[in-house]
């Protein structure tokens, strides 16, 4: 199907893309039909900075398992990390999430 | 041996409200007579299968123009605009009416033309198509591929870009529909496509609609694990067939 949901999570951070670094504040996540994956549905994530217009993106096709795979670690990473240096805190540390219009 | 000849390029076209955006346009070289065709695409975009299936068009015989209906989010390549577009939750129908509609007069308005414009499009597109043969009296032929959404179960889902259910607006329908599905898509599901050729078949309206097994969404696109070649291959001749018999000004070509 085509759809038009995307789930908003607010970020702070970095991305590298075609430009060179730049700051982000927003990943767009979805789940359709991708541009470029050779896959019927994939995971999209577009990292923007949308203070900014959000015009360049870092962008992300993944299949549904390596999508699940990639949270695992992401989650176990940080748990060995912050082990290892404690935690780190900043004035985002609790980003707000959203939903943009589904059809 | 005859000498085969198409030109395909980037051409711009009036839409909505005057905006001037690019369209793929491909179309058989020749003197015509020819009839014309809207090809309305996917929700990711304006990409390589869209433009692979304009020319395949334009290769049977219909000069077929592909608008890419998010230029307004431009510059950027298709995919970066698309992802814009997404993220603000698509683009409006009354905006890709305006565009279909600038579309067909683009088409309509060449010196090949016989003057017969279809309208044919895939996945969001073919929603689109729906619409727009319910909306636009002057196509001549439409071709829904697989559209989601033409029914709207849960009321909650429109919105102000898409306020009504193009099931809704079947009244209006001038002209002849053809519906191709699979029949493992989900959105349109079986139900689904029941459910809207018994409003087609209620109202009286000319259509024909072909389901086929072992096949979900999108099972032309060869750029996808989706792809059913044998499907798609009868897919393909119907649409050829449906639009010999309802674009065609010649008995020849009718008869094709």
């Amino acid at each position: 199907m085509c759809s038009y949901i995307v789930e908003k999570a607010k970020l702070l951070g970095s991305a590298k893309g075609p430009n060179g670094w730049m700051r982000i504040d927003t990943a767009n996540v979805y789940y359709d039909h991708p541009f470029h994956s050779p896959l019927d549905h994939v995971l999209g994530i577009d990292f923007i900075n949308e203070a900014q217009g959000g015009r360049e993106r870092v962008a992300l096709e993944l299949s549904a398992d390596s999508a699940r795979a990639l949270v695992d670690k992401i989650l176990a990473a940080l748990a060995s990390g912050e082990a290892e240096h404690g935690k780190g805190a900043h004035p985002h540390a609790s980003p707000a999430r959203g939903r943009v219009a589904a059809e | 041996m005859s000498y085969e000849s198409m030109l395909a390029e980037t051409v711009a076209f009036t839409g909505h409200k005057g905006n001037v955006g690019e369209a793929y346009y491909a179309r058989p070289l020749g003197p015509g007579p020819w009839p014309g065709v809207v090809l309305i695409h996917h929700m990711p975009g304006w990409d390589w299968w869209i433009k692979e299936a304009t020319r395949t068009l334009a290769y049977h015989g219909f000069p077929t123009i592909a608008p890419h209906l998010y230029f307004r989010e431009g510059p950027g390549s298709p995919d970066d605009v698309g992802a814009r577009v997404r993220a603000a939750g698509g683009v409006s129908d009354e905006q890709v009416m305006g565009d279909v509609r600038g579309c067909m007069n683009f088409v309509r308005a060449q010196p090949y033309s016989n003057g017969k414009v279809g309208v044919i499009g895939f996945c969001s597109g073919g929603r689109h198509a729906y619409l727009a043969a319910c909306t636009h009296p002057d196509f001549d032929a439409a071709v829904d591929c697989w559209g989601g959404n033409v029914i709207v179960d849960d009321k909650a889902q429109l919105n102000a870009k898409r306020p009504v259910a193009p099931i809704d607006l079947t009244e209006n329908l001038r002209c002849p529909l053809l519906g191709l599905f699979g029949n493992d898509d989900e959105n349109p599901n079986r139900d689904q496509v029941n459910r809207t050729e018994a409003v087609l078949k209620k109202l009286g309206k000319t259509y024909e609609f072909h389901r086929y097994d072992g096949a979900g969404h999108a099972f032309f696109n060869a750029a996808r694990n989706a792809y059913r070649p044998e499907q798609a291959l009868d897919g393909w001749s119907k649409v050829f067939a449906f639009f010999d018999r309802h674009l065609a000004t010649t008995a020849a070509a009718r008869a094709a």
